[in-house]
């Protein structure tokens, strides 16, 4: 991984036009993985037990709703974050769990861009909103969120 | 009506504190958030940051360790007292999720909860809903997470 802030990035603020999709995963969800999360992070039983998991309202192990979106994380890393000038983000508006992820389960989606602005506090910096889709390997929605980045513009060079 | 008659609406809750390690730091955000700014020293120094600092879903995600942990405590002492504990079910979301200011290795973040709403659904009677707002301050009392959740919960 490349992780020189003066490197070359693919991806600057004004890359990121409206409308512009970043395919998300595919990231296959394991048992493992999903009670390695939440015995960290959430331990409750119909994360951490595939029998509790089935016996309730889940329909099986499922995982954490904060593992669902440290994945998707991890999937906006993967397609255009990493290769990017993003300088980090000041929140989430909503991010909506609509469908349990259980074990097995192969996530992938995608990323929308809503709007780009510069930001007037910060010259070089700008702010990039998108929406985001996450599906299941049967193409049913999981989960939808919609947040904002900062990115460094392509010619203010190295951010400070 | 089990779960609904003992939360308190309103009021301001310490749920648990944490301390992140630059080493916890690293290892959440190599599987989850590898920007260069959380899992390189040396490139977050350089960065907007100024030093390596936790993935804000790092930041969020101890929030639910400790709330778990919390609501535990809290069921064996209401059942201490003869009363019934809430049961939780899953949650639909979370939303305005705001990361103030980064947290850094060796940062102690201390957590809340205010329970802002709990309210029945006439459409799924055995579940309600409660909503809550959850910050996390820094051990110099600067807020560095806020944000709104909901989870369902027995009637």
């Amino acid at each position: 991984m490349n992780t020189d802030p003066t490197a070359r990035r693919t991806y600057a603020l004004e890359d990121f036009t409206p409308g512009r999709q970043f395919q998300l995963g595919p990231y296959p969800v394991s048992a493992e993985e999903i009670i390695e999360f939440a015995s960290a992070f959430d331990p409750q039983p119909f994360h951490i037990d595939e029998d509790a998991g089935k016996s309730s309202v889940l329909g099986g192990l499922a995982a954490s709703g904060w593992h669902i979106c440290a994945i998707t994380m991890r999937m906006f890393a993967d397609s255009y974050i990493v290769d990017s000038t993003s300088q980090g983000a000041p929140g989430v508006d909503y991010c909506k769990w609509l469908r349990p992820v259980l074990a097995g389960d192969v996530l992938h989606g995608q990323s929308t861009v809503v709007s780009a602005r510069p930001l007037m506090s910060r010259p070089g910096l700008g702010a990039v909103k998108f929406s985001h889709e996450v599906f299941n390997q049967r193409r049913e929605l999981v989960c939808t969120s919609e947040n904002t980045g900062f990115f460094g513009s392509r010619n203010a060079g190295e951010v400070h | 009506m089990s779960g609904f008659e003992n939360l308190m609406i309103g009021e301001r809750l310490e749920i648990g504190r944490h301390s992140f390690t630059e080493e916890a730091i690293i290892a959440f955000a190599t599987k989850y958030d590898p920007q260069p700014f959380h899992v390189d020293t040396e490139a977050a120094r350089r960065s907007i940051y100024g030093a390596l600092c936790a993935s804000g879903w790092h930041t969020a995600a101890v929030w639910m360790r400790l709330n778990v942990d919390y609501q535990a405590a809290q069921a064996a002492r209401l059942r201490e007292e003869g009363k019934s504990p809430p049961v939780f079910g899953p949650s639909p979301g979370i939303s305005n999720v705001k990361w103030f200011k980064p947290v850094y290795g060796g940062d102690t973040i201390t957590y809340f909860n205010t329970v802002t709403a709990a309210r029945m659904r006439p459409s799924k009677p055995d579940w309600g809903i409660v909503e809550l707002h959850s910050e996390g301050v820094n051990q110099k009392g600067d807020p560095v997470i806020a944000f709104d959740n909901a989870v369902l919960i027995k009637t």
